[in-house]
């Protein structure tokens, strides 16, 4: 039994500390190496058969460069920013749009609620690749989107919409938009009428008890759902290298190119690194909601 | 009392959900359009889908991503059932924080970071990058999706099920058998669900991971939509939607219909 049990344990355990922990140690490694013309592309290499010399070796050949290389290039400030305002923005827009699809939900009959669920999760199973590019005919010069306002008459000139920034905002608030309906929606699913009879009862408007007794109620899944747009999002690679244009800067499109057209190693690393530490302070932010949300529960 | 449910919920409701489907709708629609021209409407035709089942690269990244996706969606759902049940039924054990935490990490970890780290690793221990490769990474990042599913359910079901067949005389291990697998069969069956399609999906990933003998889907298509629309991709695209949806579909149905059926079973047994 005990050894049924260690085993059950040890197998996952082990694999997710050699392909999940172990990687991310060389990541840290590699941000501390520098770039060099052999291969693999990066010294200094560990030369386990030299020792405790080798190791001592090695050790003082790492040093901080990458990172104070990204503090002096502004290419990477700039990146990390705009990936953060453009995160935060299409964030904010996903929830306006999210929430009243989520309230709609709530409201719908007991008979309609489940297929209204499945119309939502559904996307969410079907290729992010494809629904990304499901865009690109209609945002193009020449896409459904210009000919449709052309043809209206609200503008004379086709707008340039695709591979701007626009085009990225659009596709973060399509592709994530379950992400804000879901938890939004479970949160207002508890919520119970009797409350906003109450409510008006007590000479609120009708306005008034949505704002009193839903807005608030519904907090905590408004919150769980900023935080499951706002983290993917920062540090989205997809969705700025298909919608985007060569001007729109995101950190995950700078660490590809990093990595595949400079083929700078050490620097796509220390990329990565400062990437995670950003994006550690909103996780535990999350976490904590969550946990708080639990313990409300019991 | 009824919900009241008002002109602006339908109307936000309508839009909404336009908003979700128009898109793939409109994709579908000119999957069909005779015309290379992929803006430009010039008839009903079927002939981008025989030029995609003539186009080797095509089928042979097909072949490769099927593979794959098989493969590691099994092995992720055995790790993550297990995983589960190590979190869940586990009790204490050394570095369960560690073990949890690395459950929930990937589940919100930018694909570029995990793809470059696991690139690392691979090229740092020599593993020449291929199918093999490919299913590592996408075991590693969906065994974490197949857990969380599988022990939500874990923790939700009547734990005194499982002490009755274990003081019925039940090996711990026929009693999660016979006891504890039936009940929590849906939520591995959805989590093998899940890993198939992330597998089926992932781009990022399977970049960093993946040899040049072995190109994925997702890699094909993201190589040929970044030169423009195209009515190839159009017509792989409405393929791809279609098969998922009549998957996730049917599978919801069928597990709604063993979820009643296990509640009328569990209402007989009571009486």
């Amino acid at each position: 039994m005990n050894l049924r049990r260690a085993l059950l344990i040890a197998l996952p355990y082990a694999w997710l500390l050699a392909l999940f922990l172990v990687p991310f140690g060389i990541v840290l490694k590699i941000s501390l190496s520098d770039m060099a013309l052999a291969i693999p592309p990066y010294v200094p290499t560990l030369d386990i058969a030299a020792g405790w010399t080798g190791l001592k070796e090695f050790f003082s050949q790492l040093d901080f460069e990458n990172f104070v290389f990204l503090t002096e290039d502004d290419l990477y400030w700039r990146a990390y920013l705009s990936s953060l305002r453009i995160a935060a923005l299409s964030t904010l827009i996903t929830l306006i749009v999210g929430f009243p699809i989520a309230y709609g939900m709530s409201r719908a009959s007991d008979a309609w609620r489940p297929t209204l669920m499945m119309l939502v999760i559904l996307p969410f199973w079907t290729s992010f690749l494809i629904r990304v590019y499901s865009w690109m005919g209609i945002l193009s010069q020449q896409g459904l989107l210009n000919q449709f306002l052309l043809w209206t008459g609200l503008i004379s000139e086709p707008l340039t919409i695709l591979n701007t920034n626009i085009a990225v905002y659009i596709g973060i608030v399509y592709t994530y938009l379950p992400f804000m309906i879901l938890p939004i929606y479970a949160s207002l699913e508890k919520l119970d009428d009797s409350l906003l009879e109450a409510a008006e009862d007590l000479g609120c408007s009708r306005l008034q008890a949505f704002w009193l007794v839903t807005v608030p109620l519904a907090r905590a899944g408004v919150i769980a759902g900023c935080f499951l747009v706002f983290i993917p999002a920062i540090g989205e690679f997809v969705i700025p290298s298909v919608l985007g244009g060569s001007r729109t800067l995101m950190i995950g499109k700078v660490l590809w190119e990093e990595f595949f057209s400079n083929r700078d190693w050490p620097v796509a690393s220390a990329v990565a690194v400062v990437l995670l530490l950003i994006l550690v302070v909103p996780i535990i932010l999350f976490q904590r909601n969550e946990q708080r949300q639990r313990e409300q529960e019991q | 009392m009824t919900r009241r449910f008002s002109w602006f919920n339908a109307t936000s409701l309508t839009f909404g959900f336009a908003f979700l489907y128009l898109p793939m709708v409109i994709l579908i629609i000119y999957s069909f359009n005779k015309s290379k021209l992929v803006t430009v409407w010039a008839g009903f035709s079927t002939k981008w889908y025989g030029e995609l089942m003539r186009n080797e690269a095509f089928l042979d990244a097909a072949w490769v991503t099927l593979k794959v996706a098989l493969v590691s969606s099994t092995v992720a759902t055995v790790l993550g059932t297990m995983a589960a049940y190590a979190l869940v039924r586990g009790g204490r054990f050394f570095g369960r924080t560690l073990f949890s935490g690395m459950i929930y990490a990937p589940l919100v970890m930018p694909d570029v970071i995990m793809g470059l780290s696991l690139l690392l690793l691979f090229i740092s221990i020599g593993l020449d990058r291929g199918v093999f490769t490919i299913i590592l990474a996408h075991t590693t990042f969906s065994m974490c999706y197949v857990s969380v599913v599988v022990s939500s359910r874990l923790a939700s079901f009547d734990r005194s099920l499982e002490e009755a067949a274990l003081d019925l005389g039940c090996t711990p291990f026929d009693a999660f058998r016979s006891v504890t697998l039936p009940i929590i069969a849906p939520a591995v069956i959805s989590g093998w669900l899940l890993a198939f399609t992330l597998s089926l999906d992932d781009l990022v990933i399977a970049s960093f991971t993946s040899g040049p003998s072995s190109t994925t889907l997702p890699i094909k298509i993201f190589s040929a939509v970044r030169l423009g629309v195209s009515p190839e991709i159009n017509a792989l695209s409405t393929i791809l939607i279609v098969l998922v949806s009549v998957g996730v579909i049917s599978a919801s149905l069928v597990s709604k219909r063993a979820i009643i059926r296990q509640r009328r079973e569990e209402r007989a047994a009571v009486t």
